[in-house]
């Protein structure tokens, strides 16, 4: 009987302090709005403000696909549900006109709306936590000067526990580490590591994602998934068969390809368009810091052997004779003038998986939306079958340095195909 | 042996499974209407359609097809009697050089097919695959709209009907 009443004590008392602390995490105070920006909208200022936004990608998401930019809208496709990108114009009413600079801090820092309302962590104020104070002032001030653009923010597609907004304080709790982090030092490592870490928050894409939406830790750069594109690991880059070197990826970065891995494809593309316009310093910076993290390959898990394997190799050798043989193979014009990959040296073709190999080939990359940037690649969704683009994939792997056959292929071909149509 | 399915009719072919469905459409059925432009999937030249969606036959391997059905210019009608389409761009005098117009009235065709009053911006976005060196650009466009302003989707059978 005792026991019984301790034990409802105790659920009890925890219930009151987890409301508590529920309470003191999750509200926050409004802030008041003000009638103009509270900084002195500098030139020098506003072109600071226009690096630290190309760094933090924010048009990308920030901005829908017919929608002007940075006026939101765009739907990211979470595991638990969509959630649309909100308005960062200065418009007064639907976007970000009546914020103070310290709002705006807190946002960046906390998650934080100015009315106090918590964001989701699709926006990645984990990351922007760590930019200094005088790189979120230079984007305040380069966003306060953009056209505003009325556009309400559209309502989430979210199951009805993550509607509730005062949850988000429990993750904040285990994923959050406010506080600016600078570079410790000038050298293009820790300026990297402060790009890498804070703006560039490379680490949402390129790590797994846990049950509950954070990045695994332990995990950290170890390689993720985004709208079925893989974002490869960045810490197998000089280990791999094919290691890249600093050049490479600082090419890679600011011009959208890398002549011995490949272009830019997926949403990794639109980050390359941003890095073309920041000076070469910086991702140069972001290679330095990359580089710094390599690990020891971790060799692919090796797939049943297939037993139609040689079959498969000759039936894919033909699909690429007529497809891909004209850019692609070896004296074709367009490796010889206009410098196409290899498909023996891309990364996509090495990487552990298949997807991003069928990917491209699905889509094709769209036509550069600036001159000499990155490359063009028509689609073949409705060209090739599953078992062809299988066939091909199975051909062009086996004359990479990573030979061995993808696992599961046909399937995660017909999935791709399925899921990304 | 390749059996080909081309505008409505089964034909066996000799050629080697790589060779680009482009060079069996014009090579060795006659059917001149794809044109070869680049080679490379970037010009739009030589689309046709395959199962109603267009490809760039070029780049289109011929034992990709398989049993989809391969639909090109000649099935749309003849010099005697044009289809809505090719009519539309007549009227329109949509032609410059005309070495694109083969693969614009079939891209076309394939979104005049699916959707029965598209916009502007969806005509806009479906097209930019295909190239125009002669800048006829704003006359291919106001022909596919008269076609698109009837409101009606075009029928995907015209020729197997007429036959």
């Amino acid at each position: 009987m005792k026991k019984k009443r301790k034990l409802v004590v105790a659920v009890v008392a925890a219930l009151v302090i987890g409301a508590g602390v529920l309470f003191a995490l999750a509200i926050k105070p409004s802030i008041d709005p003000v009638a103009k920006p509270n900084v002195a909208l500098t030139p020098t200022l506003i072109a600071q403000g226009a690096r630290v936004v190309a760094l933090g990608d924010c048009v990308v998401c920030h901005t829908a696909p017919d929608g002007a930019d940075y006026a939101g809208g765009l739907p990211l496709k979470t595991p638990f549900g969509i959630i649309y990108t909100t308005n960062i114009t200065p418009d007064r009413a639907t976007g970000i006109g009546t914020w103070s600079l310290e709002a705006f801090r807190r946002a960046m820092r906390q998650g934080v709306s100015r009315d106090g309302h918590l964001l989701y962590p699709a926006f990645p104020y984990i990351h922007y936590t760590k930019v200094t104070d005088h790189d979120i002032e230079a984007a305040y001030a380069f966003l306060m000067t953009r056209p505003a653009a009325y556009a309400p923010a559209r309502t989430n597609e979210l199951p009805l526990p993550l509607r509730f907004r005062p949850s988000l304080a429990f993750w904040n709790l285990l994923y959050l580490r406010e506080g600016a982090q600078p570079a410790a030092s000038d050298s293009p490592v820790d300026r990297g590591k402060y790009l890498v870490e804070g703006l560039g928050h490379c680490s949402s894409c390129h790590t797994m994602m846990g049950v509950i939406g954070g990045e695994k830790r332990r995990e950290y750069m170890q390689g993720g998934v985004v709208d079925q594109w893989s974002a490869p690991a960045l810490d197998q880059l000089a280990a791999s068969p094919h290691p890249w070197v600093a050049q490479q990826i600082a090419d890679y970065l600011s011009t959208g390809l890398a002549g011995e891995h490949g272009a830019a494809a997926g949403p990794m593309r639109p980050v390359t368009e941003n890095l073309r316009r920041v000076p070469r310093e910086d991702v140069e910076a972001i290679a330095a810091y990359l580089l710094s993290l390599q690990q020891p390959w971790r060799a692919p898990q090796s797939s049943a052997a297939l037993s139609d394997l040689a079959q498969r190799i000759d039936r894919g050798k033909q699909v690429f004779a007529g497809a891909c043989a004209e850019c692609h193979d070896d004296g074709s014009p367009m490796r010889d003038a206009m410098g196409r990959p290899a498909l023996t040296m891309s990364s996509a073709v090495m990487s552990p998986s298949p997807r991003n190999f069928v990917m491209t080939v699905h889509k094709g990359l769209a036509w550069p939306a600036q001159p000499d940037h990155t490359v063009y690649m028509p689609p073949f969704a409705d060209v090739l079958t599953d078992q062809q683009i299988a066939d091909l994939a199975t051909y062009v792997r086996s004359t990479s340095a990573q030979p061995t056959p993808w696992p599961d292929l046909d399937k995660h071909v017909a999935e791709l195909r399925e899921k990304s149509p | 042996m390749i059996n080909l399915n081309v505008n409505g009719q089964t034909q066996p072919l000799e050629v080697t499974p790589e060779t680009p469905l482009l060079y069996a459409l014009r090579d060795h059925l006659k059917l001149n209407g794809a044109k070869y432009g680049c080679g490379m999937g970037q010009c739009g030249a030589c689309t046709v359609l395959v199962d109603g969606r267009p490809v760039f036959s070029c780049l289109f391997p011929v034992s990709s097809v398989g049993t989809r059905e391969v639909r090109t210019l000649e099935s749309l009608g003849t010099t005697e009697r044009p289809g809505p389409l090719q009519q539309a761009f007549i009227d329109h005098q949509a032609v410059q050089c005309g070495y694109c117009i083969a693969g614009m009235i079939m891209r076309a065709q394939a979104l005049l097919e699916q959707v029965a009053r598209p916009t502007e911006q969806q005509i806009r976005e479906h097209m930019a695959p295909n190239l125009c060196r002669c800048g006829t650009h704003k006359r291919i466009l106001a022909a596919i709209r008269q076609v698109a302003d009837k409101g009606q989707r075009l029928n995907a059978g015209a020729l197997k009907e007429r036959a």
